[in-house]
């Protein structure tokens, strides 16, 4: 009963608002009418960060933000912009950190090589085994 | 020496569990920073939020005094929490400008009427174009803006009384 009482309750909130009384943008959920155009801004859009929730990309993401960034590139992109200089407009205004597909700079070179250094470790590793094993 | 090198896993697991709980108390910031800072505005005019005060262009920025321009909206509930600290700002004779993300005239004016109108100017970004272009990713946010239009600090998230002195210095840098 109490525990029932509880649970209504829930439904007595008041939601929070956090969102705009604003509908989406136009390009935000809608797709451009040239389909190659389209396809560039697509593949665009899955590798570019959403600002409000950072793990998602726009492409994935509800917020209204990210609507509008969705907008920002449709817009751009219909205007014959291409998705590289998009890409360096957004890089531009918050670093590297926005574009899911960071360029290969020096910091990033030891996890590149951390794979090959490791299976090296392993097959050094192993032959050492193998010898063990055969004396 | 065996025997050492056979300790090494464990002390690389130490390593790793160091690391983490090292994290774990100093989380990494998540606060987004514009790259603008030091560099001028990006070009943009927006249209007047209200009827009764002008939209906010660039070149209304970069005026030989430097202007505080403010991010805001009528649905977002920190910035009802700053709006006092803008007011007193203001009455410290800060030119503050304002850019109204996605809000509809309506609201804005009952936020304005309720909450104080600190604000020269009003420009409305209802599709959050000038926000990005100013390399922003929420409200409320600020900006320090030098007299040729340069900005020169951002300020994430409200203005609260302790960072009064911060903003004033900023503004009297940008002089």
């Amino acid at each position: 009963m109490r525990l029932g009482l509880l649970f209504l309750s829930l439904f007595l909130t008041q939601p929070a608002l956090a969102d705009s009384s604003l509908p989406p943008a136009q390009w935000a959920n809608r797709q451009l009418p040239d389909p190659r155009q389209e396809a560039k801004a697509e593949a665009l859009m899955e590798e570019l960060r959403c600002l409000v929730c950072q793990g998602q990309s726009i492409a994935d993401s509800d917020a209204e933000l990210a609507g509008d960034m969705r907008n920002l590139v449709r817009t751009r992109i219909a205007a014959g912009e291409s998705p590289a200089a998009v890409r360096a407009w957004l890089v531009e205004r918050y670093g590297n950190w926005i574009s899911y597909r960071p360029p290969a700079a020096p910091i990033g070179w030891p996890l590149w090589g951390a794979p090959l250094v490791l299976l090296l470790l392993g097959v050094l590793l192993v032959r050492k085994r193998i010898r063990l094993g055969r004396q | 020496m065996n025997r050492w090198l056979r300790l090494l896993p464990v002390a690389l697991l130490g390593l790793l569990l160091a690391a983490l709980v090292w994290r774990l108390a100093h989380p990494e910031d998540t606060t987004i920073r514009s790259r603008l800072a030091g560099k001028p505005v990006p070009e943009f005019a927006l249209p007047p939020a209200q009827p009764n005060q002008p939209g906010l262009a660039s070149a209304d920025l970069a005026t030989g005094q430097p202007h505080l321009v403010n991010l805001f909206a009528s649905w977002c509930v920190p910035c009802v929490a700053e709006a006092p600290v803008l007011q007193q700002l203001k009455a410290r004779g800060v030119v503050i400008d304002g850019i109204a993300i996605r809000d509809r005239p309506e609201d804005l004016a009952a936020f304005l009427a309720a909450r104080g109108n600190p604000f020269e100017r009003i420009g409305a970004d209802n599709a959050s174009r000038v926000q990005l272009a100013l390399g922003s990713a929420g409200v409320p946010e600020s900006f320090v803006v030098d007299g040729r239009g340069i900005i020169r600090h951002q300020h994430v998230g409200p203005i609260e009384p302790a960072d009064v002195p911060v903003i004033l210095t900023q503004l009297e840098q940008a002089r």
